[in-house]
């Protein structure tokens, strides 16, 4: 258990990006009633105003809805390592776990974080770590310490360290400025990925977490381009007559699948290979086919069709002559599938009420769908690398907003930001 | 907005610092399927087209005239909920544009197509690309050259008024018929 991981942290992820001015605040809509109390104790600190690392900590776990973090004001002490602590009395303070730490600091830009999880009825220390950064790395350092302690209570790999993708419209009619940015899981530390005067749609991750696919409607046409997020290079991969749509990586990252247009306005679904250009066509249907998901396995696509009607979600094999399945039956409206990490579960839009929203579909049961949430634009849910949560676009107050609801749809938040209309998350991998 | 600018020059590198341009400077690929390298100013945004009409050729005055006042002045197509059928009230609008498109054979109009922002981003640009292609089929049935016409689906993603009722969605859901060179 007293393992030591010693990295240091990247200074930024991407390096020629700045920041955006404008901050994601999340707020918790709906909590777990049997949320696990634990007390992340302030750490010790090299100096005054030094990074609150345990205040981050105690923000991701409690945002998670799966833990409630005990507030400051009622520690009677705050100790900085196992051998300082009085378990009797955070004990009677109903307090389950607890986390000590310390920052030291060896050099001017070298931290080191220690921490111990501790056990506070059985008093076992479950984790000790040291993590060292540099001073832009501590938050980063400080979601790895989340995410360990997420991980070693619920038995759940923790998603705090990871980040997200989006895209903000910004201005009013008739000038908007369209942004892709790319931030931290909580919303915190937002950079501008690319920027333009027409819309940009469908961010897409690349499995290894570098680069994004995206639509661009630069010059007023659509075309799919992929972009490295260190360099800021990026290619245009795709600029057919007609539409040049919904971009999907292989779970190789040679390969988008595509939604494309004959000359006649028919949409089909494409798989596109990234180094020779290669093209096949995966469907023909008059139908509009389109948003397209890669099984694990790259061996078939996930897909929404009206080719019954109105939309509904298919599967077919990437093989030529493999015919569509459909996997939705329930309701008049669903589309824009998303797989979870363990492939056990199908994400997607449906029509409920009026309103569209998330539900999950268990893709070893008999299909019946769950819907998550209540509102009426809820639309483009992604699922965290974990699978515990999905995140999606939502409307607040007439506002576009992002929006988390765990996969059991117990906890939901939102993520509010100061300005702009928030869109088309994509929650990267790990 | 200096921020912005900001961004875009870090991004742009140092080699484009001293003639940043505003515009996107694309180049357009050669032929289909042909990988062709993005512009290095990612962040710089392009400025939006002109909707207004533009007659080419020797007529010009007289078919600029013709557009501002009259039929041909009216360049958008309104659709019902999830329809893509033509209302019989803009048939006249869709008939004086064929007639203006089949006599000057030199003109080109792009059809774009939005929908309202119900629903998912990606299925409404095949929604709005459904709606161009009703507008084309009625066009060329009146004679217009396929030639002449280019489509192009904005989905939900540029809408022509804000709000989330049905006032608003009812003008977002349209063809807009834009004459280009």
């Amino acid at each position: 258990m007293n393992k030591r991981l010693s990295c240091w942290l990247p200074i930024g992820l991407m390096l020629i990006s700045a920041p955006a001015w404008a901050e994601l605040v999340v707020e918790i809509t709906k909590g777990q009633a049997d949320a696990i109390p634990i007390a992340i104790v302030p750490f010790s600190a090299p100096e005054a105003g030094s990074f609150d690392v345990a205040q981050l900590v105690s923000d991701d776990l409690a945002r998670s809805g799966r833990f409630k973090a005990t507030d400051r004001r009622d520690m009677i002490e705050q100790p900085h390592t196992g051998a300082a602590i009085s378990f009797d009395d955070w004990r009677r303070l109903n307090n389950d776990y607890m986390v000590v730490g310390q920052v030291q600091t060896s050099s001017p830009d070298h931290y080191n974080i220690t921490f111990e999880l501790y056990n506070v009825l059985t008093r076992q220390r479950l984790l000790g770590f040291q993590i060292s950064a540099n001073k832009p790395g501590l938050r980063l350092a400080s979601h790895q310490v989340a995410d360990m302690v997420f991980e070693k209570i619920l038995g759940i790999r923790g998603a705090f360290a990871t980040r997200i993708a989006y895209i903000s419209v910004i201005g009013a009619l008739p000038h908007k400025d369209y942004r892709l940015l790319v931030a931290d899981a909580d919303g915190e530390n937002p950079h501008v990925v690319m920027e333009s005067g027409e819309p940009l749609m469908s961010p897409a991750w690349s499995p290894d977490g570098q680069k994004l696919a995206y639509v661009s409607f630069e010059n007023r046409l659509p075309s799919v381009y992929v972009q490295v997020l260190k360099t800021g290079e990026r290619q245009r991969v795709s600029a057919r007559a007609g539409v040049n749509q919904a971009p999907a990586w292989s779970p190789d990252g040679k390969k988008l699948a595509l939604t494309l247009s004959t000359r006649d306005g028919n949409l089909d679904i494409y798989v596109l290979d990234l180094a020779t250009q290669a093209l096949t066509r995966i469907t023909d249907d008059p139908g509009i086919d389109t948003e397209p998901q890669w099984s694990k396995d790259g061996q078939s696509l996930y897909f929404t069709s009206d080719r019954a009607g109105g939309p509904q979600i298919y599967r077919v094999g990437i093989e030529a002559s493999d015919k569509p399945r459909r996997l939705t039956f329930q309701g008049s409206y669903n589309a824009r599938p998303r797989l979870s990490p363990d492939e056990s579960q199908l994400a997607f839009v449906t029509q409920e009420d009026g309103g569209y929203r998330i539900a999950t579909m268990d893709l070893r049961g008999h299909g019946e769908a769950q819907v998550l949430t209540k509102g009426h634009f809820d639309v483009s849910p992604s699922f965290a690398p974990n699978g515990a949560e999905i995140i999606y676009a939502s409307r607040d107050r007439g506002r576009g907003v992002l929006a988390l609801v765990s996969a059991d749809g117990r906890v939901q938040e939102r993520l509010v930001s100061s300005e702009g209309e928030l869109q088309e998350p994509a929650w990267a991998p790990f | 907005m200096k921020r912005i600018v900001s961004i875009a020059l870090l991004i742009a590198g140092a080699a484009l610092l001293s003639g940043c341009p505003k515009k996107h400077n694309v180049v357009e690929p050669p032929t289909a399927g042909t990988q062709v390298p993005g512009s290095s100013n990612t962040t710089t945004g392009t400025e939006g087209a002109s909707t207004s009409g533009r007659a080419l050729g020797g007529d010009a005055a007289a078919a600029a005239n013709a557009m501002t006042s009259g039929p041909l002045a009216k360049r958008i197509i309104y659709f019902d909920f999830d329809k893509s059928e033509i209302k019989p009230e803009f048939a006249d609008t869709v008939s004086a544009h064929a007639r203006n498109l089949t006599s000057h054979p030199n003109l080109k109009m792009k059809l774009e197509g939005n929908t309202d922002e119900r629903g998912t981003r990606e299925y409404n640009i095949g929604l709005g690309e459904r709606r161009a292609q009703a507008v084309r089929r009625a066009l060329m049935l009146q004679g217009v050259a396929e030639s002449q016409l280019t489509t192009v689906s904005f989905g939900a993603e540029r809408p022509a008024v804000e709000g989330d009722d049905e006032a608003a969605w009812a003008q977002n859901r349209r063809v807009e018929l834009v004459y280009i060179q």
